[in-house]
């Protein structure tokens, strides 16, 4: 158990590199003046 | 922020909480440096916790937590954009005359008018042309106002479930409205076709009358709030977002969130307003206390959370363990390539803010993308390629921003526009933040 260091979370970007890019998710309003989701909000829909 | 120290890994995403020694060493710390970072340290802190620290550290890095590499374009994103999203302005016209309107009141610097019947089809017929092996498709019925045009609404929803049922695709569908038109059959209709909805409402009563009043320039608060009740009460409070828009005259816009959670509302939102000369618009000088008052809102929604009385803030809606791929951390919203506006003249732009803008007209549903040398100027203009986003932390979550305020404030989409940019990176430490909160709070139960 580290001492001085909790992670919260691992990502998973690097992954993501190979694997990605169906396109199967929400389209993201980058303004989000129609708050249909700015891209990190967005869950991957695979 | 609250007490509590991170360290975000941009390529990898990983999220870390540290401790003050932590911190002080990351300050320092490149991967390979431990020696600077005993002699940086040694005076304040011991030698055993120092030795500690960076065998924590060292464990992350070899673990591609810390410092992982740097994030290429994917094989994937160099393919052919596929066509997954539009938005019908349906209506060209509005009920409201809101000072801060991006669509000029409603018409977008044209005449107000309505979409009809045939170019809603063709219009759903350009995506599914254009949508590829891709399942799931979505459409937003938008203005304006498009409550003012439910004929071609239900008729668009119509032909939508015919041509799913011939082609195997799945719409999913949303519909932005101003709420003061709701009513029961409307209420009735939307529910029945599953219609997901985005509801107008600035917050407290006299911050929404000011900015959001009818032609007679009397307030819509009462219509807007019974409207948007009954509707949220009819579908037991799933299916909607309620957003707002702050501008200079409510900096204190938290309260205006608020506002809305006591009037029972739990899917919030609320934006800055985009505004360049206007007496109303954000300016840097403000920038102090928006960051100050993103915090507020977001020890507000963590206290609320704690008493039973959650709600969700749309930017604090961080999903860290499963968001999305690299490929659409690039595309971001798609606006240009992915995701367009279609006028109710059928002509297509990048997206709905874009609408007006006569250099961007793009093409027109019936013979489809005209300037597909624009479409790739669009899909190019992601994170890796700007010299101000490459560099910056949040690039894996804002994506870069948004093209049309780029384009608004620089004159070009290839320049993010930084006070947004400012504000985002707010919104995110405040995020993340609250997610390690919740994460801690986990792991102490």
């Amino acid at each position: 158990m580290a001492k001085h260091i909790t992670t919260i979370n691992k990502g998973n970007l690097q992954n993501t590199l190979h694997t990605g890019g169906c396109g199967e998710c929400q389209a993201s309003c980058q303004s989000a003046c129609k708050t249909s989701c700015t891209v990190g909000n967005q869950v991957c829909a695979k | 922020m609250n007490g509590l120290y991170f360290v975000l890994d941009v390529n990898s995403g990983a999220v870390h909480v540290l401790d003050g020694l932590a911190y002080e060493a990351m300050a320092v710390f490149n991967g390979v440096n431990d020696k600077e970072v005993q002699v940086a340290l040694g005076s304040k802190y011991g030698e055993g916790e120092i030795v500690e620290v960076l065998a924590e550290l060292h464990e992350l890095k070899d673990q591609g937590l810390l410092f992982a590499p740097e994030v290429t374009t994917p094989v994937t994103f160099r393919e052919k954009p596929l066509v997954k999203s539009l938005c019908l302005h349906v209506a060209h016209d509005c009920n409201l005359r809101c000072g801060y309107c991006f669509a000029g009141t409603g018409d977008f610097g044209h005449d107000r008018s309505l979409m009809p019947k045939h170019v809603a089809e063709q219009a759903i017929d350009f995506i599914i042309a254009n949508s590829g092996a891709r399942k799931n498709c979505e459409v937003d019925f938008f203005g304006g106002e498009p409550l003012l045009n439910m004929e071609t609404v239900r008729h668009a929803v119509s032909y939508i479930r015919k041509r799913e049922a011939e082609t195997g695709k799945v719409f999913k569908l949303t519909l932005t409205t101003n709420a003061a038109l709701l009513n029961n059959s409307i209420i009735e209709y939307l529910n029945s076709e599953n219609i997901s909805v985005v509801l107008s409402l600035d917050g407290r009563r006299e911050v929404h009358d000011a900015m959001r009043p009818y032609a007679d320039g009397s307030g819509s608060f009462d219509e807007v709030v019974a409207g948007a009740k009954q509707l949220v009460d009819s579908r037991q409070g799933q299916s909607y977002y309620m957003r707002g828009t702050f501008t200079a005259h409510n900096l204190d816009f938290a309260a205006d969130v608020k506002a809305m959670v006591d009037l029972g509302f739990k899917q919030l939102s609320i934006e800055p307003v985009i505004a360049k000369e206007e007496e109303y618009a954000l300016k840097e000088e403000h920038l102090p206390v928006l960051f100050s008052e993103y915090e507020n809102l977001a020890k507000y929604y963590l206290d609320q959370r704690a008493i039973g009385q959650g709600f969700e803030f749309f930017h604090f809606n961080l999903d860290l363990s499963n968001g999305p791929c690299v490929a659409k951390r690039l595309s971001g919203c798609g606006a240009g390539h992915e995701y367009f506006a279609v006028t109710p003249d059928g002509d297509l732009y990048p997206c709905h803010q874009f609408v007006g803008r006569d250099n961007y007209l793009l093409g027109n549903v019936s013979e489809g993308i005209k300037k597909s040398k624009m479409t790739e100027v669009f899909r190019q203009a992601h994170v890796l390629n700007k010299s101000e986003c490459r560099e910056c932390w949040a690039r894996f979550y804002c994506s870069g921003g948004c093209h049309a305020n780029a384009d608004l404030f620089n004159a070009t989409i290839d320049k993010p526009y930084l006070l947004g940019c400012e504000l985002q990176k707010k919104r995110l430490e405040c995020a993340l933040m609250i997610q390690a909160c919740l994460t801690l709070q986990k792991g102490q139960e």
